[in-house]
């Protein structure tokens, strides 16, 4: 790992402000990704900006949602009561991930940041477009096993976020706050706060250089009380999703009401299935009608060698979550 | 450069006079720029980390400090500054558990935490968990059940199964699998361990 220089900041202006002074530095607060990549020579920067003795803590219920400091970690949200209770895709969805030190590492801003897991990112030797724009996506021809088959393009197939609380988030609607270095706050829904690769793949995310996550507001609605987070992986526990789905719904004797749906492990980006929602509600909470659901939602899927796989595997889990949630 | 007024932040004992008396021994020697009085250099580097500075670690009880670089890893402060090698590096990228130590009482990778960020926390390693010579619960029933093979792993192993154990996570054999899955272990002992873990809850009280 190169070297750097640490600054720890007491204040999120301090800290917002060193980030926009220093075009190379970044903000640490787990590290649990960020110090991964820059092992590996994936990300360079010169100066971390320690930001964990700010005050995004907490997990409260507001009149919006309930809201989450951003510096909260995966394991201390996904154990929370009022988590558990009121939104159990986003405690499966935490739960489900990574490993129990690094849930306890891991704070839910950075998780929201992680980046992909695509082989060519993450080794130097291979160009990629996301890494170093311009130079090409080995992936389209090679080991595409892992990628997208939703949202890609010519110039990547990478799952850009590789893990799981986001496409939770998604499904329910949560909100992200963000401040620059004005001190000014800005909220974000997290189905716009993430971008498609289209032709620049390097950019993933709204957020500005300045900008620094603050907090994440999820809605309390019937569909977040009855929802589920699936994910099937190449072993039991322990390993990125190769597909997941967040499912919610409100039914009322026996018809959906509302729906909630959003796929991991498919999408260029976590994948809301805005269609197949709105195909469910007024339909029976049967298993032909999410069956049809699913069918719609992968409509538009493009695999590559090595990931057709998905589109079944993804239907099929599409189905199992919102017959479990419907019960 | 920054303000004068900002306290110093990461000292392990919550004394900043402790902190300045260790910093400064150390820098009036080593680091001393020409441009700077002391008082303000030993501001500015209790605020940004440049290059080599002390770094004060609470390690087994014992703080202890050692002259690295921002860049280096709890893991490696502990193994290549402090002699503690019983915390083990097998992947460094946070995939295979063997670094795992505790950090105020939770399990953490090492490999993947700072240890200019570790300071003013107690961190408990493999070398802190017997009392002389009487081994900890977890280690004894690690031997008892024999939880390995070629041992690399264990060290991790442990410290995680104390923190599984006391996080409340060893409540059935399928509960502890999922809870270590942190832990990897090429051997394969994992029924061994599970053994040992599910053996150890119960006298760990």
């Amino acid at each position: 790992m190169n070297n750097f220089s640490y600054i720890q900041a007491d204040k999120a202006k301090e800290a917002t402000a060193a980030k926009r002074d220093d075009k190379s530095a970044a903000f640490i607060a787990g590290g649990t990704t960020l110090l991964d990549l820059m092992k590996s020579n994936v990300e360079n920067h010169d100066q971390l900006i320690d930001v964990n003795l700010l005050p995004f803590r907490g997990i409260e219920m507001t009149k919006d949602g309930l809201r989450i400091g951003a510096l909260e970690r995966m394991s201390d949200v996904g154990a929370h009561p009022l988590v558990a209770q009121q939104f159990p895709a986003v405690a499966e969805s935490l739960l489900l991930a990574a490993s129990a030190q690094l849930r306890n590492m891991a704070s839910i801003g950075g998780n929201v940041l992680q980046r992909t897991r695509c082989g060519y990112f993450r080794d130097t030797a291979f160009p990629c477009n996301k890494r170093e724009p311009g130079t090409g996506c080995p992936a389209l021809e090679g080991d595409n096993r892992n990628l997208a088959i939703l949202g890609t393009s010519e110039t990547c197939i990478a799952t850009s976020y590789p893990g799981d609380l986001s496409v939770a988030l998604i499904a329910l609607d949560a909100v992200l706050t963000l401040e620059n270095a004005k001190g000014k706050q800005r909220q974000v829904p997290i189905t716009k706060f993430y971008l498609l690769p289209g032709t620049t793949p390097q950019r993933e995310t709204v957020l500005e250089a300045d900008e620094l996550i603050v907090a994440v507001t999820i809605p309390q609605t019937e569909a977040a009380r009855k929802s589920k987070y699936l994910k099937v992986r190449d072993r039991a526990s322990y390993a990125y999703a190769l597909v997941s789905a967040a499912v919610g719904l409100e039914v009322q004797g026996g018809t959906i009401r509302a729906a909630r749906v959003a796929l991991g492990g498919v999408g260029a980006q976590p994948w809301r299935c805005s269609e197949a929602e709105k195909m469910l509600v007024g339909k029976p909470a049967t298993e032909a009608t999410f069956r049809a659901a699913a069918e719609l939602a992968l409509r538009g899927a493009k695999p590559r060698e090595h990931n057709a796989y998905k589109i079944e595997m993804a239907k099929n889990t599409l189905v199992r979550a919102l017959s479990e949630v419907a019960v | 450069m920054s303000a004068p007024t900002t306290p110093a932040p990461l000292n392990p004992d919550g004394s900043r006079r402790t902190f300045m008396k260790q910093a400064g021994g150390f820098l009036g020697l080593a680091l001393a720029p020409p441009f700077l009085s002391q008082a303000e250099r030993l501001t500015a580097l209790s605020k940004k980390v440049e290059g080599v500075s002390t770094i004060s670690l609470k390690v087994n009880g014992t703080v202890r400090s050692i002259r690295a670089e921002p860049r280096v890893t709890l893991l490696d402060a502990l193994r290549e500054y402090l002699d503690l090698t019983g915390s083990k590096k097998g992947c460094d990228h946070g995939q295979c558990g063997a670094c795992t130590v505790l950090v105020d009482g939770r399990r953490v990778n090492s490999c993947l935490t700072l240890a200019v960020m570790s300071q003013g926390k107690e961190i408990t390693t493999i070398e802190g968990l017997a009392k002389g010579d009487e081994l900890h619960p977890m280690q004894a029933a690690f031997l008892k059940h024999d939880g390995f093979q070629c041992g690399y792993c264990t060290p991790g192993q442990i410290m995680s199964a104390v923190a599984c154990v006391q996080e409340g996570h060893a409540g059935s054999e399928a509960e502890v699998r999922e809870w270590m899955s942190g832990n990897i272990c090429r051997c394969s002992a994992y029924p061994n361990i599970t053994a040992a873990i599910l053996e150890a809850k119960t006298k760990m009280g």
